[in-house]
């Protein structure tokens, strides 16, 4: 059997961005110059789970979507290179990365009815920005599909996907028919690195762009769910007490009897 | 809402700690919690008792719950929240921390009912009192054994050696600077002598050093000790996101310009190889 998986990937923002870095304007994150943008680490991992799963069953084809403004094209055709077969953007200058999903989950929908035969869709657990955690959940009460969250190893038997869940202290083995959502975590383990005839590859790929008019949504019909009403950086609450000594064990020691002092030990 | 195969007794002890209604959703289907019974359950609760407001906590359940129930009520979810307020139109104000605990949004939610989950510590439950009174009522959702579409096929807890992270009083954590697995027994040592557990970074995770579990943070396990020391972790806002609630956090790192001792009561910069050891006999003579 031929399977469609649909990779949903977001770029944003390096989240090992330095604090220092980044910066607050008028309730938006801007971006510093010198930092770039990459793919949301987890979506990453739903990439490497729908590559491993196209080792297992001959004929997957696998598409990713990404919605937003402002794409990198080296950044988001990194999937391409890790070995996915094809690459569609929504984009419009409507489709802004804000805190609401209801348009992104409004867009991706229609994407994803657009492409019309997809078995599977995988997603990552949260993206690093907004860290909403809710596309996946709402692209699955949407088109009325399971869905499977925060999984380790993600496998399709026929008609089934099954999904080891990672649980707080252990892991869940869950099942559900196709077609399904499933978020993945960093449990799975790291993504490939693309390697020269994927990087190669990925350069003559072009992606398909898909506006609000290709996917027939009027995005100011939409109703948000949210108004921003501040972003701010949080403050630091604490006063620190920096324990110095002679040398690194002398500290060691101060720092003990500074505790025990403070009936903290 | 209360939802299970039978609510027994957590409808008197919801109105002990300040419930005036509570709405029971009985179901053999709940048994187990399955987030598609739980779901519907909760949907059909929001039809009977029209509410503006629905709230939920972003546990393991939650997490599952919260953001498919508030698509189906045709809105959004203000996930993990640390605060909530009501503006002047009776509006829910929403305050949650966002890329990865680096800028905090506050975000008025438009939606009816408005939908938000709470990051779970954030707020302290009323104190019991069974004098409270309230009523009970029963909710017919006619949940069907077919609303489970994703079906739980097997469930390995790992019971945690000894004491649970999420109910330690101390938390000894370590991460990348450790550089193995075999500090971690230092850790261990540290955590028994005072009473705790042991805790970790993503990247100490990643690296295998740990199992999963031990993971503190946004992904990970959210932790509120008295003591939290963080050896050889950087400080990264994901990391902090599970632990800033602790009473005092205590960072050894090396690296004096560390994210970690902006957080930290108290620091000591050094190599952890020479402080923990000193540290740790230092505490035995205080304590034996
Ligand atoms: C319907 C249901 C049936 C369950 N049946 C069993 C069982 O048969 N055996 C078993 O061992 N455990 C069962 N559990 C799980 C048990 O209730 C959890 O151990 C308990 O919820 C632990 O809370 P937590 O802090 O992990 O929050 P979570 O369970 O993750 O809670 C997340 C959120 O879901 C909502 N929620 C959670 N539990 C309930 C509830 N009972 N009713 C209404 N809302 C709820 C609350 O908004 C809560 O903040 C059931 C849970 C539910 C919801
Ligand atoms: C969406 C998202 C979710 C995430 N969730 C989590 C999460 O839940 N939990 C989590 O922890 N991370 C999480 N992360 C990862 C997080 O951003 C950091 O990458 C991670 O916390 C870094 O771990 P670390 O501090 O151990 O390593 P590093 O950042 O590499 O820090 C190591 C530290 O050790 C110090 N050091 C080195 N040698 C010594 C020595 N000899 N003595 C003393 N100090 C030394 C260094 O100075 C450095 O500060 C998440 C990231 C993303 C994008």
């Amino acid at each position: 059997m031929a399977l469609h998986i649909v990779v949903m990937a977001k770029q944003v923002l390096d989240p090992e961005t330095p604090l220092s870095a980044f910066r607050i304007e008028g309730n938006r994150v801007a971006a510093a110059s010198n930092m770039a943008p990459v793919v949301n680490g987890f979506d990453e991992q739903a990439v490497e789970a729908a590559l491993r799963i196209k080792e297992a069953i001959d004929g997957t084809h696998i598409t990713v979507l990404s919605y937003g403004t402002g794409f990198a094209l080296d950044v988001i055709k990194k999937p391409l290179a890790m070995g996915a077969d094809d690459l569609v953007l929504l984009q419009d200058p409507a489709f802004e990365n804000t805190i609401d999903p209801m348009l992104t989950v409004a867009a991706l929908v229609a994407a994803v009815r657009k492409l019309g035969d997809v078995d599977l869709v995988l997603a990552g657990r949260q993206a690093s920005d907004w860290d909403n955690a809710q596309v996946p959940a709402g692209i699955a009460e949407t088109l009325g599909w399971p869905i499977a969250t925060i999984a380790k190893a993600v496998e399709v038997d026929g008609t089934t996907v099954r999904v080891q869940r990672v649980l707080p202290d252990g892991h869940e083995l869950v099942e559900a028919g196709l077609s399904a959502v499933v978020t993945v975590s960093n449990e799975l383990g790291a993504p490939r690195y693309p390697n020269m005839r994927g990087i190669m590859g990925a350069r003559r790929i072009q992606p398909t762009v898909w506006s609000a008019v290709d996917l027939g949504i009027e995005p100011a019909s939409v109703a948000p769910a949210f108004e921003m009403v501040s972003l701010t950086k949080p403050e630091s609450r604490v006063e620190t007490e920096m324990i110095t000594g002679e040398d690194d064990a002398d500290a060691g020691r101060k720092l003990a009897l500074r505790l025990r002092e403070e009936h903290l030990v | 809402m209360l939802a299970g195969p039978s609510v027994g007794d957590a409808a008197q002890t919801a109105i002990a700690h300040g419930a005036e209604v509570v709405y029971a959703v009985e179901s053999p289907v709940l048994a187990d919690a399955p987030p598609d019974a739980v779901v519907a359950a909760a949907a059909a609760t929001v039809a009977v008792a029209g509410p503006r407001i629905v709230l939920g906590a972003k546990t393991l359940l939650g997490r599952d719950v919260m953001p498919r129930l508030a698509f189906r009520l045709g809105t959004a979810l203000a996930s993990d929240c640390t605060s909530l307020a009501l503006d002047a139109d009776g509006r829910l104000l929403a305050t949650r921390p966002t890329y990865g605990g680096n800028a905090d949004a506050t975000v008025r939610c438009l939606g009816t009912p408005a939908v938000a989950s709470l990051r779970p510590g954030t707020v302290d439950a009323l104190e019991a009192d069974p004098a409270r009174t309230g009523d009970v009522v029963a909710v017919d959702a006619a949940i069907d054994a077919s609303v489970v579409r994703t079906r739980s096929v097997e469930r390995v807890e790992q019971a945690a050696e000894g004491l649970r992270l999420e109910d330690a009083r101390v938390i000894v954590s370590g991460g990348r600077g450790l550089g193995g697995p075999e500090p971690f027994e230092q850790l261990e040592a540290l955590a028994s002598l005072l009473g705790g557990a042991v805790g970790a970074s993503r990247a100490a995770c990643d690296a295998g050093w740990v199992p999963t579990s031990y993971q503190v943070g946004l992904t990970g396990k959210t932790v509120t000790p008295e003591l939290y020391i963080a050896v050889g972790i950087s400080g990264a806002s994901q990391h902090m996101a599970g632990c800033a609630n602790a009473k005092a956090i205590v960072a050894i790192n090396k690296d004096a310009g560390a994210n970690i001792f902006k957080d930290a009561r108290f620091g000591v910069i050094g190599d952890w190889a020479k402080v923990l050891p000193a540290f740790a006999e230092q505490l035995h003579e205080l304590l034996d």
